[in-house]
């Protein structure tokens, strides 16, 4: 015990009282986070607009999309080489170029895309191909039951039940917010599901199968929900 | 310096650092103390980074390494401060960092004055800056610790939403990085406070120029214990 300090020299405990009031900042900031990101997030909306630099777009929960990856690089495609295949449980395994996909019939679906980050960007528009309309040009057969999404970039992987991938909010898309998809985006073409959280709209779309049961995703083999539903508390109250 | 005539030493030889004019103020526990925690630091903020800034992720993916990478080091962040305590040493400077004295108060409010006079921040072995910024990091990370935890396994506190805790994980990681950087910033600026935490050892008109309470209430202790064990006896 030599390294004790002299007992007369010993002061108010500062050191702790530093370490407890930030601990006690953190439980007030949790439990006044649903009001303080409202406001924060207020103040970003207006930020943004006069600013030029981008800057905000670093702050903590600053909207709008945050590019997510499970490689370390993806190839891009385009018109050249980008071709979506259609097989598994199907009456006719299919092929789509990028122009076949453009000539279908297109549907716009506009909804709130939520990320299980945190992050969230307000009806945003998607259009694109139904993929019930896809599934009924191949034609599904006996026993298909769920739907298996793969990517060119060689790992991600995502499922959908028969029921759910029917359903009209349900795209294989080609644009964003009225633009072709970017490949930072997932482009050229990525799925979207509207009523689910954003992980179980694959981007880099191009393998469509139909099996007779589901099977789990990239992440949801890492611990994700299935069934990614949206759930209320994470739906901004009356906007969705 | 303590030349002793008729010494067997021939001079220019190994000598123990205190009569070469060096002070300890680390111990070996200590530094990996500091180092293993540092590095940890370091990947927990690196691979933020990798998550959560567009261009970074775009350049990196792999986004499931980096999330495994991220939750460990910060799982890990509090254990080389938790074995460190398994250190006497460790744990007397813990002491030093938790107590303030009255000359830290002068110290603050000369940083707040811009005073920069000799005399003018009087500190004992860890300035009040030191003090303020250990415990609150210590509690910065318990805070970051509890909420990656909260968005780890979703449902450990059901009345917390998983959404606040990242709102919380998120702003406190910007205050993080940039009292962290503060902190490179000062290690920067004083190549001898680098040398202390590398080598152990610093010279002694270095502590008396930054730590000028340091070794005055070292000698202090040293004789009020050796007072205490004569009372002993």
């Amino acid at each position: 015990m030599t390294e004790k300090p002299k007992r007369g020299s010993e002061g108010p405990p500062v050191g702790r009282r530093a370490m407890l009031g930030m601990l006690g900042a953190g439980a007030a900031g949790l439990a006044a986070a649903p009001w303080l990101q409202r406001g924060w997030e207020d103040f970003l909306a207006a930020a943004s607009q006069v600013d030029a630099t981008g800057l905000t777009g670093l702050l903590p929960d600053p909207g709008g999309f945050r590019y997510y990856s499970v490689v370390g690089s993806v190839p891009r495609k385009d018109e050249t080489n980008y071709a979506l295949r259609v097989t598994g449980l199907v009456e006719r395994a299919r092929s789509y170029t990028l122009d076949q996909l453009r000539a279908m019939p297109q549907t716009r679906v506009v909804h709130d895309v939520v990320c299980t980050d945190g992050w969230r960007v307000e009806k945003t528009p998607f259009d694109g191909v139904r993929l019930a309309d896809i599934l009924d040009d191949a034609g599904v057969r006996s026993p298909g039951a769920a739907v298996r999404f793969t990517c060119f970039d060689g790992a991600y992987s995502e499922s959908l039940t028969l029921e759910q991938a029917r359903r009209s909010d349900v795209l294989v898309a080609l644009n964003m917010q009225d633009k072709p998809i970017s490949h930072e985006h997932g482009g050229p073409v990525r799925l979207y599901v509207a009523p689910m959280y954003f992980y179980k709209s694959a981007k880099w779309l191009s393998g469509i199968s139909v099996t007779d049961k589901v099977v789990p995703g990239y992440w949801e083999e890492r611990g994700y929900a299935v069934d990614g539903w949206l759930d209320d508390a994470d739906r901004h109250g009356d906007a969705a | 310096m303590r030349s002793t005539a008729g010494s067997t030493t021939p001079t220019g030889t190994v000598t123990r650092p205190e009569a070469a004019g060096r002070v300890r103020r680390f111990t070996t526990a200590e530094r990996w103390v500091h180092r293993t925690t540092g590095l940890l630091m370091l990947v927990c903020l690196v691979t933020a980074g990798c998550l959560y800034l567009g261009p970074l992720a775009q350049l990196v993916g792999r986004r499931h390494l980096m999330v495994t990478l991220h939750e460990w080091s910060g799982i890990l962040l509090p254990l080389p401060v938790l074995l460190g305590l398994l250190s006497p040493a460790f744990r007397a400077d813990l002491r030093r960092l938790n107590r303030f004295a009255v000359y830290d108060r002068q110290w603050l409010r000369a940083v707040r004055r811009r005073r920069h006079g000799p005399g003018a921040r009087p500190a004992g072995k860890f300035n009040a800056g030191q003090k303020l910024y250990a415990g609150w990091i210590a509690g910065a990370v318990l805070v970051m610790m509890c909420t990656g935890l909260l968005m780890w396994f979703m449902g450990l506190l059901p009345f917390v939403s998983r959404t606040s805790a990242i709102f919380v994980h998120d702003i406190l990681a910007w205050a993080i990085t940039f009292v962290v950087l503060g902190h490179l910033r000062k290690a920067l600026e004083d190549p001898e406070a680098r040398l202390g935490m590398r080598t152990g050892h610093v010279s002694r008109s270095w502590a008396e120029r930054h730590h000028s309470r340091w070794l005055g209430e070292e000698r202090a202790g040293t004789v009020s214990e050796k007072a205490e064990k004569a009372d002993k006896v």
